[in-house]
């Protein structure tokens, strides 16, 4: 209890260069199971907008990461969580989470979802629609928490608590995913230097 | 179910993001300052798993490959999931991924001239009861040499991954072994403070072992607790 009457958390270590073999065993081939968790966070039937992000990770020598593992939570289109929302139930064919590889050749990552709506911050103010990202690779020693918010919800993204909370305002940019299609979305992610992606600590 | 805030994570405690004697990291740590405020519903919710998902021999390394044994030490790893206010977790999905006993991951990138064993996939995953408790059964995976120093080898080690009731409870982490003299050698290890080092390190478990069959390893893992709001909630004048 380290006389705090409060246990510590356990410590993170890197999820290293292997990490496909436990969290995503059938994209390289090993069949324990039968298929793997989290290949999309909707099912046939989920409403809202269907959408596609992309991108990459890059680490801060340019060079983009071919190992890092994403996964990725959100709400439903009406901004309900299907995990234990306090507000009730989800729409159900809305799992919210997702677990997504990137390309062992390009380094490219892909996740097809519907667009979020607006989830409150405990005070009530409305959050901005986003995806919440946790980014796992060698070289990093605890996962990496960012959010994907969208550059065509201005409106919704200048009235967001969160982004709010970001001092240096050009950073903001760097959580605005690019409309780069009709539903296509383009986020790619700089983990050091020019352009560092905002992460967060929540 | 589980809501409220969670407690913020001692980012002290946790290994800091550069650590050079990791080379990695030097290239992949974030070079500003965390952007920090409480947790909101975004973290404090999160994926359901059932056990209903999972197959019989999910949790068992030695034979959910080819249903043939695999070969080396053969090891109980089992523990609780606690949160930090004691509390049992139940529910949680927890996936485990180690190398073989020769030290050889069965991954496309690994190279390392140890031989696969052709009754060993390296994955196990299972769900905590409700009292927080899980087990695999699994063999004891060997060190390994890594291209990081000239002559660094990674000490035996088992990859978790664990879920908790809320996304920001997310945790990786990797179990050692106690007595294993490459722990306190290893940069990966001590890319934490010894204290920290110490909690992933599992003590034998004879009270465990299985006589004529298998030791046992205990591994139990704390994540991050939550907030208490039940006053803040009451009604006026209870």
């Amino acid at each position: 209890m380290s006389g705090r009457d409060y246990l510590r958390e356990t410590p993170s270590q890197t999820a290293g260069p292997y990490v496909h073999i436990g969290l995503t065993p059938n994209l390289l081939g090993t069949r324990v199971y039968p298929g793997d968790l989290g290949t999309s966070p909707i099912r046939e039937g989920a409403r809202g907008e269907r959408i596609t992000i992309t991108g990459t990770v890059r680490d801060g020598a340019g060079m983009v990461l071919r190992d890092v593992l994403l996964e990725s939570w959100q709400a439903d289109a009406d901004g309900i969580y299907p995990g234990g929302d306090p507000r009730g139930p989800a729409d159900p064919n809305v799992t919210g989470w997702a677990r997504i590889a990137a390309d062992f050749e390009t380094g490219e990552w892909r996740l097809e979802t519907i667009k979020p709506g607006r989830a409150p911050c405990p005070d009530g103010r409305p959050m901005a629609p986003h995806v919440a990202l946790w980014i796992v690779a060698r070289g990093i020693n605890t996962g990496l928490q960012t959010r994907v918010y969208f550059e065509d919800e201005s409106e919704a993204n200048a009235a967001c608590p969160v982004l709010a909370r970001i001092e240096h305002k050009e950073r903001v940019q760097t959580l605005l995913a690019r409309r780069v299609g009709a539903g296509d979305y383009r986020f790619d992610i700089v983990l050091q230097g020019a352009g560092e992606t905002v992460f967060f600590d929540l | 179910m589980d809501s409220g805030p969670f407690y913020p994570r001692d980012r002290g405690w946790h290994p800091p993001a550069y650590t050079p004697g990791y080379k990695t990291s030097m290239t992949r740590a974030p070079s500003r300052p965390l952007v920090a405020l409480g947790s909101t519903l975004s973290e404090e919710t999160g994926p359901v798993f059932g056990r209903d998902m999972l197959g019989p021999r999910d949790n068992d390394l030695v034979l959910n490959f080819t249903g043939e044994p695999a070969l080396g030490e053969r090891i109980i790893v089992h523990g609780r999931v606690l949160d930090e206010n004691a509390r049992a977790v139940p529910g949680v999905l927890i996936e485990i991924w180690q190398a073989n006993a020769g030290g050889r991951y069965r991954h496309r990138n690994d190279g390392y001239l140890a031989p696969l064993d052709p009754n060993f996939g390296g994955c196990g995953r299972t769900v905590t009861g409700a009292d927080g408790t899980y087990e695999f059964r699994t063999i004891r995976p060997g060190a390994y040499p890594w291209p990081n120093g000239v002559n660094d080898w990674r000490p035996m080690h088992i990859h978790f991954s664990v879920f908790g009731s809320g996304f920001g409870q997310r945790l990786i982490t990797q179990m050692y072994f106690e007595g294993d003299p490459l722990i306190a050698r290893c940069p990966i290890a001590n890319t934490l403070a010894p204290e920290a080092r110490e909690a992933l390190v599992a003590p034998l478990d004879m009270h465990r072992a299985i006589p004529m069959d298998a030791l046992a390893w205990r591994f139990d893992i704390v994540l991050r607790g939550r907030r208490q709001t039940f006053f803040e909630n009451r009604a006026e004048g209870l």
